[in-house]
């Protein structure tokens, strides 16, 4: 049998550069999600940033942006909760999340914050779309909505960061914002593919805005990483994913920003390709998070240098 | 210990005195009674007949079906590091090669009961629990299979089982705990490598017998998650090593991720205001004439 990667010091050796493992298997455990659970991530983060869309352009009194804006937060409040409970282990206990209020929980948090959000964004469709429900009703329900939609669009990234996976936890700074940029960019170009070019403008100027703030987060998060950690982008999948999904941000915020304001064929490729970007960047996300798990030099590399400070203190070393 | 107590305190006069296991694997012999123990016991399902070809480890990790999992691991290292060629007669060969042998590591891991609980923690159904014995457990009735603490747990302990759904982990035998019984690992490990008692008495005893080994010329025995000095304020399960942790496949310095919840709820903070802050430019924006 030949001796395994780096395997077989004496404890008076210098240790050797390469973090040792055991046969080479992960340390963590590898998520168990099913792809249900990034296209959740995507559909939520839309439909909370189309929620404060379609209250404030209601708001503005542009009628025809607020209704389609309020049928994309709909959409995505009747998908979110199907996608959610499909992946669980056990769905029919899906309501056991609602048995207890945890804020130590983010998943526990942010059930919570989807079923008001159901509520709200469905009376705001109610009064904004099918004039089933009263003004009185309706109207603070679509501020309500406003308010709790981009909580539902970041605090997925917050339930990620809140992992062992190295790759989410160490960008735990950076996702939020990555799934902010994302959501925006997202909602404003379904928006801006479904309304009619004059009537448009707000959901453009978010749309590019939030494309900006995706790829500025994105290159911030990328650079702040341990290199050992950034590999989790660097090669199968996940590069696939991220570079696609940032060459359709950068390619439908062009789209948009450029020609989106006169041609309703502009307006509908660069829209979808800022939607094909929010769902591209997900994936990218959870398939990095995957190959983190599933690579033990992730987990032992960055926690060998926090400890090679401190003579070896916390494991008791004995060479010192 | 008294951060510990927090955690107990609902339990009232119920509350008992925390326990664990010391696990001092220079005893260990590999013999997988503990692994077979815990399976009879417990009545975990049948894992699957895998032939990893590595060594002579065939169960490879912790998960929904393994509780108590045995490592081996061959190393090649120098014979002047290994005690035991000083006792051997100077005619016995024990490699062909005179600058090398070949030694075998062993350690039985099991679910470290944490004191911060990253799993409790993240638990969405409070499924997880902290028993009044101070270990982790999760109750089968509650959990619903969301699997959130699987990618949480900084030792890969818990698993979703293929076919149920549900998440399941060592219990540190709690229906045994409850009846004065040791966990059934700990009964059946033939030599005392896996110790179980309260977790006060098993530290001091741990202290005593690193120190004897380390006498012996054994310098590179290591108390690994002994004290509470650490990422996961003490484990309820603690181990005695023979090289460092991450040889074993245990992360040489776990932190529970809920320490740095604030953070990630600060930034998500700032960036679910800096949307509401885009959506109104934009409007207003849009909206000129």
């Amino acid at each position: 049998m030949s001796p395994r990667r780096g395997g077989g010091r004496g404890p008076e050796m210098v240790p050797p550069a390469q973090p040792r493992s055991y046969y080479g298997l992960p340390v963590i455990a590898t998520p168990v999600w099913k792809p249900e659970v990034p296209w959740y991530f995507f559909a939520g983060g839309m439909a909370g940033a189309a929620a404060p869309l379609a209250a404030a352009a209601r708001a503005a009194g542009n009628v025809p942006l607020a209704r389609r804006a309020s049928a994309i937060a709909l959409a995505g409040t009747v998908v979110s909760p199907v996608l959610l409970i499909a992946d669980l282990g056990r769905p029919e206990r899906f309501h056991h999340m609602l048995r207890v209020f945890k804020p130590s929980s983010p998943m526990n948090v942010g059930s919570w914050v989807l079923s008001a959000f159901g509520a709200t964004s469905s009376l705001s469709a109610g009064w904004q779309l099918f004039g089933l429900v009263p003004r009185a009703v309706g109207a603070p329900a679509a501020a309500g909505a406003g308010v709790l939609g981009p909580v539902l669009s970041t605090y997925t990234a917050v339930l990620i960061a809140n992992t062992a996976v190295p790759v989410w936890h160490e960008a735990r700074r950076e996702l939020p914002f990555v799934f902010a940029g994302s959501s925006l960019a997202s909602a404003g170009g379904a928006c801006v593919a479904l309304t009619p070019p004059a009537h448009a403008a707000p959901a453009r100027v978010m749309a590019v805005a939030g494309a900006l703030t995706e790829l500025a987060a994105d290159l911030r998060m990328e650079r702040r990483l341990d290199p050992v950690l950034r590999r989790s982008y660097a090669s199968g999948a996940p590069r696939a994913l991220h570079l696609a999904a940032r060459a359709c941000a950068v390619g439908g915020a062009g789209l948009v920003a450029g020609l989106g304001g006169r041609s309703r064929a502009a307006a509908v490729g660069g829209g979808a390709a800022l939607v094909a970007a929010a769902a591209l960047q997900r994936w990218a996300i959870f398939r990095a998070g995957i190959a983190s798990a599933r690579d033990p030099e992730q987990t032992v590399a960055p926690q060998r240098a926090r400890t090679a400070g401190t003579n070896g203190q916390l494991t008791n070393h004995p060479s010192g | 210990m008294t951060e510990f107590e927090l955690q107990t305190t609902s339990y009232g006069a119920a509350a008992r005195p925390r326990v664990g296991f010391f696990t001092d694997t220079s005893l260990c012999i590999g013999c997988k009674a503990c692994e077979i123990a815990c399976k009879e016991y417990n009545g975990v399902p049948d894992d699957g007949q895998d032939f990893t070809a590595m060594s002579l480890d065939n169960t490879k990790t912790l998960d929904a079906n393994t509780w108590r999992h045995v490592a081996f691991v061959e190393q090649r290292v120098k014979l002047d590091d290994l005690v035991v060629e000083a006792s051997l007669p100077a005619e016995v060969g024990v490699h062909d090669d005179p600058v090398e042998g070949l030694r075998w590591l062993m350690a039985s891991d099991v679910c470290k009961h944490c004191t911060h609980a990253a799993c409790l923690e993240v638990c969405p159904t409070g499924a997880l629990f902290r028993t009044e014995f101070g270990t982790v457990v999760v109750q089968e009735d509650v959990c619903n299979g969301c699997g959130y603490c699987v990618p949480a747990c900084p030792f890969g302990v818990l698993d979703q089982r293929k076919g149920d759904g549900r998440v399941w982990k060592c219990t540190l035998c709690y229906d045994r705990l409850k009846g004065d019984q040791e966990p059934a690992c700990a009964k059946a490990c033939p030599t005392n490598s896996i110790q179980f008692g309260e977790l006060d008495d098993l530290r001091a005893h741990a202290a005593r017998r690193v120190a004897e080994l380390h006498e012996r010329g054994e310098s590179s025995a290591q108390l690994y998650l002994a004290d509470e000095d650490n990422g996961i304020g003490g484990a309820g399960a603690f181990f005695l090593l023979l090289d460092d942790p991450e040889v074993y496949g245990l992360p040489p310095d776990p932190v529970d991720t809920s320490r740095d919840l604030g953070q990630a709820w600060r930034a998500a903070g700032a960036a679910a205001a800096a949307m509401l802050g885009v959506v109104a430019g934009a409007v207003a924006w849009g909206s000129r004439r």
